[in-house]
């Protein structure tokens, strides 16, 4: 059954911009996207909004819908009161552009940064081999679409614009653990880079990533803390440092 | 400027536009944590009402003081009591261990960046600080430290379970008795352990730092159980606190005289 339905949505640019009410019908089922193309066929011709698959697989149509990082396409309408207004603006870690799109270009340039996968020199193409318990484990990390949910949600940059040149953010923390928990994986100071140069040690673990994440990718508690505790192996623990020299140990190089 | 209110970012005044109560959370953390650090201070200066044979509260467990009732430690009172001139509870020679063990927690972390620190005080709310630097510098780099307090948070583990092992007696020391500080005591020590071995260091030791799950079956086996357990870390964290507060509480009024601990045979 249709409803009425008050929105407000967040229009502008980097200069200028501000939340306009809106009233728009909503049909039973449809998600916010959905409406949020009502509103552009019948109110706002030049309403901005990325969107591509809506089937939450694409990671396009990310958003802060009533304040929080979600998908627009995956965020039910009838999850919200009857009476309920709902805020939708573009997410408020990254540049703005125009109305709900956001320029999130940051994400692509740390992803560069990010040292790739290195295979054992001798391995020929078609002659890695690896066991399904090893590969179960980082196949939850390629679940990540790419929406950034978790890194506008992530204070460490969200509230803090300066810690962007040294912070890569828990996407590519994920990357990270998920390279340096790989059998085949050869480069050898992939924790020190972590901690030194894509700031790991400024995490504080709040967890939000986690919370926010529409594939439900424990970040927190399968990639970043077993990052640090990688990271304590080699810089913090004098005990397993002895014993890489006494005995070449697996996995902490 | 800066953060959500940044120049280039979408010029939006409020610090959070969520409508859901954000702060509840927050809040009754910081009151549960904040009413269990009084009470723990409170007790920890106390100095008595701490053992009733067979006893012990789980705060002064081991009580390696001189100044300690005799009986009350299995590994005898080798510690002075007095240093500088000053008498010292023998609480605040082993508290260091279990509270480090929880302050370095990464579930406690979580809590209490949010609750005290307000970094942030939930998920897309705006912190409160003009700068951030994380757990890079002293003192937040030493919850680097978090594995050698679980170390010794296992040793403390071992002797509380052995403190409800010997609550088997009755008050003249004689087996194959059981009263109510029995069951508080054995849950305490039950509750600590599944905290302990839900710990995400505790995960990573047994066999998350490996690279090659298959070729250490014994280990990835072990892993794939803590990592069960670490799903309810959370959860151990907050009722073993409550176990260990209720277990000091039981102990204090047995001894004190104000509750019977009563003995089902």
């Amino acid at each position: 059954m249709a409803r009425k339905l008050k929105m407000r949505i967040w229009r502008g640019d980097a200069d200028n911009g501000g939340l306009q009410d809106v009233t728009v019908e909503a049909n039973e089922g449809e998600v916010v996207l959905d409406v949020i193309h009502r509103v552009q066929a019948t109110q706002m011709g030049d309403l901005a909004v990325r969107w591509n698959c809506k089937a939450g697989k694409c990671g396009s149509c990310s958003m802060e819908i009533n304040g929080k990082p979600r998908l627009a396409c995956m965020t039910q309408v009838a999850s919200y009161g009857d009476e309920e207004t709902i805020t939708v603006t573009p997410l408020r870690a990254f540049p703005v552009i125009k109305d709900l799109v956001t320029d999130v270009s940051f994400n692509y340039r740390k992803a560069m940064e990010i040292p790739s996968y290195e295979p054992p020199a001798n391995l020929k193409p078609g002659e890695a081999r690896m066991e399904q318990v090893d590969v179960e484990r980082s196949q939850e990390f390629r679940k990540c679409i790419e929406c950034f949910l978790c890194q506008d949600t992530c204070h460490v940059i969200r509230d803090h614009e300066e810690n962007k040149k040294s912070f890569a953010g828990p996407r590519f923390f994920i990357r990270i653990a998920e390279l340096d928990m790989h059998p085949l994986d050869t480069l050898k100071n992939r924790k020190q880079k972590a901690q030194e140069e894509h700031g790991l040690g400024m995490c504080n673990i709040t967890k939000c990533c986690t919370e926010v994440c529409p594939e439900h990718i424990r970040i927190t508690d399968n990639a970043i803390i077993p990052m640090k505790e990688r990271v304590v192996d080699v810089k913090y623990d004098p005990l397993r440092w002895l014993g890489t020299k006494i005995r070449k140990r697996e996995g902490i190089v | 400027m800066s953060g959500v209110f940044s120049p280039t970012r979408a010029k939006i005044k409020e610090r959070t536009l969520r409508t859901d109560k954000w702060w509840l959370q927050p809040a009754i953390t910081f009151g549960v944590l904040i009413s269990f650090v009084i009470y723990a201070t409170f007790r920890a200066f106390e100095n008595k009402y701490y053992f009733s044979e067979p006893l012990v509260s789980p705060f002064y467990s081991p009580c390696l003081s001189t100044s300690c009732i005799e009986g009350s430690s299995p590994l005898g009172q080798p510690f002075n009591n007095e240093y500088f001139g000053i008498g010292i509870s023998p609480a605040l020679l082993i508290l260091i261990f279990p509270l480090g063990f929880r302050m370095t927690c990464y579930y406690y972390r979580k809590a209490y960046y949010r609750a005290f620190w307000m970094s942030p005080p939930a998920c897309a709310v705006a912190e409160p600080h003009t700068k951030y630097t994380g757990e890079t510098r002293a003192p937040l780099i030493l919850q680097n430290g978090h594995r050698w307090f679980f170390y010794f948070g296992l040793i403390f583990n071992v002797l509380l379970t052995y403190d409800a092992i010997i609550a088997f007696r009755d008050e003249e020391g004689h087996w194959g008795h059981m009263s109510v500080g029995t069951l508080v005591l054995l849950l305490n020590a039950t509750l600590l352990w599944l905290y302990s071995l839900s710990c995400h260091t505790c995960r990573h030791t047994l066999g998350g730092r490996l690279k090659h799950f298959s070729k250490h079956p014994v280990r990835y086996k072990l892993w794939s159980w803590v990592s069960v357990l670490n799903h309810k870390h959370p959860t151990f964290a907050w009722i073993s606190l409550f176990g260990v507060a209720f277990a000091d509480i039981y102990v204090r009024n047995v001894a004190s005289g104000a509750w019977t601990n009563f003995y089902f045979f």
